[in-house]
């Protein structure tokens, strides 16, 4: 059973199309992207699966049960872009505050504060202020307070924006783990190394509607171009063959890309036949990078304004 | 309801541990004090000495009477235009025909212009003077019978004013009394709405451009959020208003020690005549009041008093806490957004304070009797006209009308900021107009 479904979601602006029917579900355990450039609709989603907007249409199923926000709040944590905390509040206060506004009680609080921050090394922090604190700092003390309550759905809103790679290492893993132990996890981010990094699962989103489901594997393959590399001993000066045309010279080898109906044996053969040695060979498939660069490409950078009836 | 009370401790532990908190309600009412110090001291041991050299050969000017007064007269010097200041007079003044004046009026020679009140003493006493002889010559009635007859006229015993009951008690009514405590229990509230109001407003702002909004959304509800703070900064007013009571009590018993009420009383109305110093009037007029609320009010109208105080503070606060907070949410970054968007709400508050200068003189006036019955009003002119007296002022059935109403407000208001809040706390880039929020308000859900 999916622990978050999403069926035809709607929600409209007075000049846009926000989200405009998107429908997915996430399996408990996964750790799910959610991909899209500015604008696309991201925040808006999020912000109506955490229960601070009402869909206009559609409907949300939280662990085989109808959403209800005031019930299914203390099941998630969200941790927004723009990351909040309030400045002139003391950081251990501040930690306990928010996760008894979960609901957390008050012992019960306190006492999992005390492990994350022995864990991420805070303990000195208890007593100042988050205006002391770094950007990178606040980053951490932000993702203590979104999992402290040990929510079974997790957001995380560009989680690693402003951390240095020692910290980023520090909370990957710490995502990792907490999928391991049955959480689920978005992971909204333009940041696609990351996502091919961390996500099992992708959607992605462009104005308002999603165009792309998948694994990360699978969207690969959807993607691909038959493109391939191999390695090879010397380089022939001249290469014919109908069953691949060479895209790329390298000193090396060549990037070859495989025509309609041939098979890699036959490309190989091909090599095998002329007698060059070949040192490696292995299919290129496209990064997300590109995949996203292309499929949004050639939309607008900036989204136009249009009239919704 | 257990999500809102954490707001409600958080919201007011953090401004109480304020160290500005701390020390603005231990000092203002030190400052308070210190303020009225200074202008009694500054009134009655400092008030410059004018000595005028009075050349009158018609006879009109008599003997000074009145040394201890800030002017005095010294009859038929032989100081002239030329040499008054090196004898040591400030100005001289000439009777008509007199030394060197040749005309048929008073003329007065100075090297300065005198003050205000100053010059108003020479023309009283001028006028005073004249009446005298006058009297004295058509009459022929001599000085010490003038004197006596003066005297006799100014020292009558006119006791309060009685008022008549329903339970046919009579009440004893001091209308000056009365004066003074409705200026200063208006004016209290005045302060107040704008204070907290204010803080209301930026409380909710800094929720916002700090984006702590959203986790927090993500965990209440926008309502429980807004309510908690409205809630826990009118605890805090009260809070200040309690220490406040009991320090200027504490303090000005201490004053009452050394200065007595007719020292006050009269550096007030000395005070009126000057304009800037009408800026200390309510706080003077604060000070009269306690001082005289021991010996002449009951002690059943103080209660009545105190309570609808109480009351009004409250729910005026309340009443206009939701909409500074509705302004709040939809403030982005620029301050200047919440001046403008701050305008229509501030409006109403000094439009009342006009209507309640208007109302204290004449509390059973149309205006002052439906402006303290519209809740935008009612806050501040109702405080005004309780003193005069319940129900001989204020009918019990135009109280109720006002407090009922100044509920229904606060829920319509409530209600209302509700709903702009929800929607403009998670705007964020653009600047949101009064027409954005007043569809925000009304739409339908």
């Amino acid at each position: 059973m999916s622990l978050l479904q999403v069926n035809n979601l709607k929600k409209y602006y007075a000049t846009q199309k926000a989200v405009d029917d998107i429908s997915f579900s996430i399996e408990p355990g996964t750790i799910f992207g959610l991909l899209g450039p500015n604008g696309a609709g991201k925040t808006t989603l999020l912000r109506m699966i955490t229960g601070i907007f009402y869909p206009d249409e559609g409907q949300i199923l939280f662990d085989g049960k109808k959403f209800d926000p005031e019930k299914d709040v203390v099941h998630i944590g969200y941790m927004p872009e723009e990351r909040g905390l309030y400045k002139k509040m003391k950081i251990g206060e501040q930690a306990l505050y928010l996760a008894r506004l979960k609901g957390l009680g008050k012992e019960e609080a306190l006492e999992k504060i005390k492990q994350w921050f022995v864990k991420f090394e805070m303990q000195s922090w208890w007593n100042k202020k988050v205006e002391d604190l770094s950007k990178g700092m606040g980053q951490k003390l932000q993702f203590v307070t979104t999992v402290l309550h040990e929510p079974k759905l997790i957001i995380l809103d560009e989680p690693f924006s402003g951390l240095d790679p020692v910290n980023s290492n520090l909370i990957k893993e710490e995502i990792y783990q907490l999928a391991k132990r049955g959480c689920t996890i978005i992971f909204s981010t333009h940041r696609m190394e990351q996502v091919e990094e961390i996500c099992d699962q992708i959607i992605l989103v462009n104005k308002g509607q999603k165009i792309l489901d998948g694994t990360v594997n699978g969207v690969k393959q959807q993607y691909k171009d038959n493109l391939f590399h191999i390695g090879l001993q010397q380089v022939p000066a001249s290469i014919q063959s109908n069953y691949f045309e060479v895209v790329k010279q390298e000193a090396d080898g060549l990037e070859v890309k495989i025509r309609e109906g041939a098979t890699t044996n036959q490309v190989l053969q091909h090599f095998i036949q002329e007698g060059v040695g070949v040192t490696e060979f292995h299919e290129i498939l496209p990064t997300l990078n590109d995949i996203f660069i292309k499929v949004v490409g050639n939309t607008p950078l900036a989204r136009q304004f249009e009239a919704v009836q | 309801m257990n999500k809102i009370w954490l707001i409600i401790k958080r919201e007011y532990l953090t401004r109480v541990r304020n160290k500005t908190f701390i020390l603005s309600t231990f000092l203002t009412p030190l400052l308070f004090a210190g303020i009225i110090a200074i202008v009694v001291f500054i009134t009655v041991k400092n008030s410059d000495k004018e000595k005028i050299a009075v050349i009158d050969n018609s006879g009109v000017f008599k003997l000074p009477r009145d040394s201890a007064k800030s002017v005095v007269f010294i009859l038929n010097t032989d100081a002239s235009v030329e040499d008054f200041d090196k004898k040591g007079y400030t100005g001289i003044l000439f009777g008509p025909n007199s030394g060197s004046n040749k005309t048929d009026s008073f003329q007065l020679y100075a090297r300065k212009n005198f003050g205000v009140m100053t010059e108003a003493a020479i023309h009283d006493k001028i006028s005073k003077e004249i009446e005298n002889d006058l009297l004295k010559k058509r009459f022929n009635i001599v000085s010490a019978t003038v004197d006596s007859i003066k005297k006799e006229s100014t020292d009558i015993k006119f006791g309060k004013t009685n008022i008549i009951g329903e339970d046919d008690k009579l009440a004893k009514g001091n209308s000056s009394t009365a004066y003074a405590i409705g200026y200063a229990a208006s004016f209290l509230i005045y302060i107040t709405l704008f204070i907290y109001g204010s803080m209301v407003m930026r409380g909710v702002m800094e929720e916002k451009t700090n984006r702590i909004a959203e986790v927090v959304v993500s965990s209440v509800k926008p309502f429980q959020l807004m309510m908690g703070k409205i809630i826990g900064i009118g605890a805090v007013g009260l809070t200040q208003f309690l220490m406040w009571i009991i320090l200027v009590t504490v303090l000005s018993s201490l004053i009452g020690l050394v200065v007595t009420p007719e020292v006050l009383q009269q550096v007030n109305e000395v005070n009126k005549g000057v304009p800037m110093a009408q800026m200390n009037a309510p706080s003077n007029d604060f000070a009269i009041a306690l001082a005289k609320v021991g010996g002449e009010l009951t002690a059943a109208n103080i209660w009545l008093i105190v309570g609808c105080f109480l009351f009004y503070f409250l729910f005026g606060y309340l009443f206009y806490a939701a909409l500074f907070a509705a302004v709040g949410s939809a403030v982005n970054e620029d301050p200047q957004d919440a001046q403008s968007l701050m305008f229509p709400i501030t409006m109403p508050i000094v439009l009342a304070i006009v209507i309640m200068i208007n109302a204290i003189t004449h509390p059973e006036s149309a205006l002052a009797t439906w402006s303290s019955i519209v809740p935008f009003f009612s806050p501040i002119v109702m405080m005004a006209r309780i003193p005069f007296g319940v129900p001989g002022t204020v009918p019990y059935w135009q109280l109720a009308l006002s407090m009922l109403s100044l509920i229904g407000g606060f829920l319509f208001t409530t209600w209302l900021s509700a709903k702009i809040y929800r929607t403009a706390i998670l705007m964020y880039g653009k600047k949101v107009t009064w027409k954005e929020m007043w569809k925000w308000a009304f739409r339908k859900s």
